[in-house]
């Protein structure tokens, strides 16, 4: 069977950023649980930091730099997605939002993604469910049930009894995506062709006679 | 009478009022109206084949009643071909554009074509009682009985779009019999380059704003399909491309003083730098060789092609400088041009549409089926 493709979205700024290191730890995950079920995995990782310029170009442009167009290929193509934002005013920022306006509308339908935030406080983790969620859900893609925001603190937080550790949250999440991505890597991608519906069709549709 | 040529190459326009940003100084309408009768005919002084202007409705474009001002360039051109960037195909009635350009025709001896397209402007679309969510198949059914009354002496017609028309006849009938040529324009579009290969009818890639990789696919579509249905060969079918292009003798003087242009430009402004642009699109800013070698890659990249339009006047530029830009187009340029993409042009491509040759090749038509 082929590997399974995983695409990485990380919105993180500095670097090294969090952001990153909560996405590479959500993917390394998602690749123990795969590799639990045997299946070898690819990952790639997009830094939006450096396609930022060519973002905010497409706005004014119209059309995706090939830096960009590349990053949008890796994700379309991959069987499933693990995006990761650090919270800006109270949602994700405007980078990561801008990112996904760029993509095709349905360049994510039916695709699982696991969502990831990072902020300097725990106050702020129902972004996850408040702000990204919705957004995937109108990209039509299947979100994993659990998503997780790491603070500032959960990186040296252990167990407190009442909720699992940063780790555990992480490998649950990894768990719940290796098990929706693995059934839908089996199939080879098709070619693409351009699709074009037959001009007889299109005048039929409006009940124009041919000539 | 124009005559026959491999290729056409001409100037379109949008016909922009914009204040050029190194004087702050915004042309009147009417100083923007005349400047585009004055390059107009400084096309054909300069040995160029087509002027072709944009159809806009709303501010800041100028040019709202296309074959008001292409009678009045007819008047005073002799050969130019008269055509549209393209004459809205969405929000204008089909009836008043088969009469409008069929008087055009007759006024200006055939000197005449027209590029379909739909606009992309939503507000538009309802001030013409339309709305722009059916662009396409606005354009696909006021194409169709366009044609009708091209061909048909007397059309009876029901549609989705207009009140249906019985026993109509639009006049003055096509000039010769023959209507004007039919470019389609488009940008992004896979439908659009399918009805034009459909038709037969010729397919302008507005290219100057994106990659080639897009246009590429839309062009081999177009291509294919118009083999597909019977007109010829890929090489037989009518394609036009756009380009842009600022040029000064040495390329550095043509960078410095076109940057503030581009920088403040209305479609492109404000975004990517002059080199990235450059780099990405057909714009070409440098010496006329530079211009020469950039638009000698287009038919590497699409095929040869019948028909080369150029984008001059816009971003506020003042017109003694477009004028000038004119000149090095026309002399130092397009000959060579000319020269270039006739040698090597593989035998059965299509030679670029005129009037007469239309005629030509109907008339021939007709006695191949008498006999």
């Amino acid at each position: 069977m082929r590997p399974v493709k995983l695409a990485v979205v990380s919105a993180g700024l500095s670097e090294p950023s969090s952001t990153r290191l909560l996405a590479d730890r959500l993917a390394e995950a998602t690749r123990v649980a795969l590799e639990d079920q045997e299946r070898e995995v690819e990952i790639s990782t997009v830094e939006l930091r450096d396609v930022a310029t060519e973002i905010a170009h497409s706005f004014t442009t119209g059309f995706a730099g090939a830096a960009l167009r590349e990053a949008s290929e890796r994700v379309t193509e991959a069987d499933g997605l693990i995006a990761v934002t650090p919270v800006f005013s109270a949602s994700y920022s405007g980078l990561f939002k801008s990112f996904f306006d760029v993509l095709d509308n349905d360049a994510l339908a039916g695709k699982p993604v696991l969502l990831g935030a990072t902020g300097g406080t725990p106050r702020h983790s129902l972004v996850l469910e408040h702000a990204m969620r919705p957004l995937f859900s109108y990209l039509r893609a299947v979100t994993v049930p659990t998503a997780v925001y790491a603070a500032t603190d959960d990186w040296a937080a252990a167990d407190d009894g009442l909720t699992p550790s940063l780790p555990r949250r992480v490998a649950r999440a990894g768990g719940e995506l290796a098990g929706l991505v693995a059934p839908r890597a089996t199939q080879e991608p098709g070619p693409e062709a351009e699709e074009v519906v037959p001009f007889a069709q299109q005048l039929a549709a409006l009940r124009v006679e041919e000539e | 009478m124009t005559a026959t040529t491999p290729i056409q190459f001409g100037i379109f326009t949008v016909g922009d009022v914009t204040p050029d940003p190194t004087t702050g100084r915004t042309p009147t309408e009417h100083e923007r109206i005349t400047a585009m009768l004055t390059l107009a005919q400084k096309a054909e002084e300069v040995g160029l084949d087509v002027f072709a202007t944009g159809e806009h409705h709303n501010p800041p474009f100028v040019p709202s009643s296309p074959t008001t001002m292409l009678g009045w360039i007819a008047a005073r051109t002799e050969r130019l071909i008269l055509s549209t960037s393209t004459t809205l195909i969405t929000t204008n009635d089909p009836v008043k554009i088969a009469e409008d350009f069929a008087m055009l025709q007759h006024v200006a001896e055939g000197r005449v074509d027209v590029m379909m397209g739909r606009g992309n402007t939503g507000p538009v679309y309802p001030w013409f009682g339309q709305d722009i969510r059916q662009g396409i198949p606005l354009a696909i059914e006021n194409y169709a009985l366009l044609r009708r009354l091209w061909t048909e002496d007397v059309v009876d017609w029901q549609g989705r779009f207009r009140t249906p028309l019985q026993g109509f006849t639009s006049t003055p009938r096509p000039l010769d019999g023959v209507p004007p040529f039919v470019w389609h324009g488009s940008i992004r579009s896979p439908e659009i380059a399918e009805q034009a290969a459909y038709y037969g009818d010729g397919f302008f890639a507005n290219n100057i704003f994106w990659p080639k990789d897009h246009f590429k696919r839309l062009i081999t579509l177009y291509r294919d399909r118009f083999e597909h249905y019977g007109h010829g060969t890929r090489e037989q079918a009518y394609v036009g491309l756009g380009g842009q292009v600022f040029m000064r003798k040495n390329s550095q003087d043509a960078v410095r003083e076109f940057r503030p242009y581009f920088d403040n430009a209305p479609v492109y402004g404000h975004g990517p730098s002059l080199e990235e642009f450059t780099d990405q699109t057909p714009l070409t800013v440098g010496s006329p060789q530079e211009v020469i070698d950039k638009t000698l890659t287009f038919r590497e990249s699409f095929g040869d092609y019948q028909r080369q339009l150029f984008l001059m006047d816009h971003a506020g530029l003042p017109l003694k400088t477009v004028l000038e830009q004119l000149d090095m187009l026309g002399e130092e340029v397009v000959p060579v041009l000319r020269r270039e993409m006739a040698a090597g042009r593989p035998a059965g491509t299509a030679d670029a549409p005129t009037h007469a040759a239309r005629v030509a090749a109907r008339d021939a038509e007709q006695e191949g089926a008498a006999v």
